[in-house]
């Protein structure tokens, strides 16, 4: 049987919670829901077309970019935010000590990236991280220190820190 | 008022809806549909009806058929998927074109199906199928047909796909010989092709296939340039001369039409594809002489 959802009245998985969307509009992406109507602010929208990563999340742990999902067809999908990992991950705290972070507006994208990327491989080396995060656009930085803090997390993993 | 999104779990459901729905829009990876519907450009309709192709469990097969020497790839296969095994040996020159497009984010959404039926000239994939000999499977209530992928698109954004029927799976020789693809953009990652090439040499049957993508209104095979370099190929000892390597960037070039617009001039386009269908032949036919 066909499941067809209703697209106003539809419930996400965000975060591990069952969350009710109400009076979504037709066409409406997951990243305005995510913003508008659940109040997880912490995926950006910018560019709105898959340029700037700044609104990637997890979609049943794929990165994707949250403003490219259509809200009503994730109805069966687990979405993870930059909300999801606590704010206290390695990855996080490596951005912070490195420096990784100025303004913070692409942050969140880039912490969803790096953590994404080193659940697919252990050990990336630099052209690896560069191309894992190539869907990230930083403004501030120049990327060396977002790079840095990446390789840290990696080193810190070889060690036996997790 | 209720908008639907349909979520179908068979290729049958699919055809059924396609058949009873007077109005659907199909949505694959979004990553074409999407941008339109956020930047206002596109609009879901109160009678149109939104199919997500994600849960048809054959749009995401990747089979092989050694016995045809055949890949076929489910048309909702995403790129990601098609950078690593079977297709990375078997049609490399796809491998090579998925991992120029976008970004990882991308990658992991957007579809070969999708590629095709957005009908963009400088669709990435397209331009890898097409040098490939690649037919693209179109279903519909009516019946199954199979159309050359480069035949798909008939100008941008225009394609021969009816409004009830879909892409449902891409086939493609396995070709024993040398492939590659090459694309130029204003940057080194997350761009459009201002041109790309992808050239096909076959040891099976000593002829090739290049295809040009960004050059005119759809991708496009260059059949003159494939025919004279499949002739003055020296298939025994993987060799061409220099005149004839450059009868072909003039063959390549002759046929591209491109327009000038804001990634590229029209003049520049001609010349890269000229220049890019010379290096994919004299790469290919080095690396064929080095592995004899």
């Amino acid at each position: 049987m066909t499941n067809i959802h209703d697209e106003r009245h539809f419930e996400l998985t965000v975060n591990g919670e069952r969350r009710q969307v109400v009076d979504g509009y037709p066409g409406e992406s997951l990243l305005t829901v995510l913003r508008d109507r659940l109040g997880l602010t912490g995926a950006k929208g910018a560019c709105e077309e898959g340029e700037c990563g700044s609104c990637s999340v997890l979609l049943d742990g794929n990165l994707v970019c949250s403003c490219l999902v259509l809200a009503a067809s994730a109805t069966q999908s687990s979405v993870v935010t930059i909300e999801g990992l606590g704010g206290s991950t390695d990855v996080q705290t490596a951005f912070v000590e490195c420096g990784a972070i100025q303004c913070g507006f692409c942050t969140p994208g880039l912490i969803m990236a790096a953590t994404n990327l080193l659940e697919r491989s252990t050990e990336p080396q630099t052209d690896e991280i560069r191309e894992a995060l190539a869907g990230n656009l930083c403004r501030c930085t120049g990327y060396g220190r977002i790079v840095e803090a990446v390789q840290t997390v990696v080193v810190q993993r070889s060690q036996g820190a997790s | 008022m209720c908008v639907p999104v349909a979520h179908p779990q068979s290729i049958e459901q699919l055809t059924a809806l396609l058949r009873d729905e007077p109005k659907t829009v199909l949505l694959a990876g979004g990553t074409d549909l999407m941008v339109a519907l956020n930047h206002g450009s596109q609009r879901i309709g109160p009678d149109e009806l939104v199919v997500s192709l994600k849960e048809v469990p054959e749009l995401s097969i990747i089979e092989v058929d050694h016995v045809q020497r055949l890949l076929r790839i489910g048309a909702g296969v995403n790129w990601d998927e098609l950078l690593g095994a079977p297709v990375d040996t078997l049609a490399p020159c796809l491998t090579q074109a998925a991992r120029t497009v976008g970004s990882h984010q991308i990658r992991t959404a957007g579809t070969i199906g999708g590629n095709i039926a957005t009908a963009s000239p400088a669709g990435d994939g397209v331009c890898a199928l097409v040098a490939l000999g690649a037919v693209a499977v179109l279903t519909s209530p009516e019946g199954q047909r199979r159309v050359a992928v480069e035949d798909v698109a008939t100008g941008p954004k225009r394609s021969v796909l009816a409004n009830d029927e879909f892409i449902e799976s891409i086939e493609m020789p396995i070709v024993d010989g040398w492939q590659g693809y090459s694309k130029i953009g204003t940057r080194n990652a997350m761009v459009i092709s201002v041109a790309g090439v992808a050239v096909v040499l076959s040891a099976d049957s000593n002829s090739c296939r290049i295809a040009l993508g960004s050059v005119g209104p759809t991708v496009m095979l260059a059949d003159n340039a494939s025919t004279f370099a499949g002739d003055s190929i020296d298939w025994t000892n993987k060799e061409i001369s220099a005149d004839s390597l450059e009868r072909i960037s003039e063959l390549v070039r002759q046929v591209a039409s491109p327009i000038d617009d804001h990634r590229s001039t029209a003049t520049y386009r001609s010349h890269s594809v000229g220049v890019l269908a010379r290096r994919l032949i004299e790469r290919g036919l080095q690396e064929m002489r080095n592995s004899i």
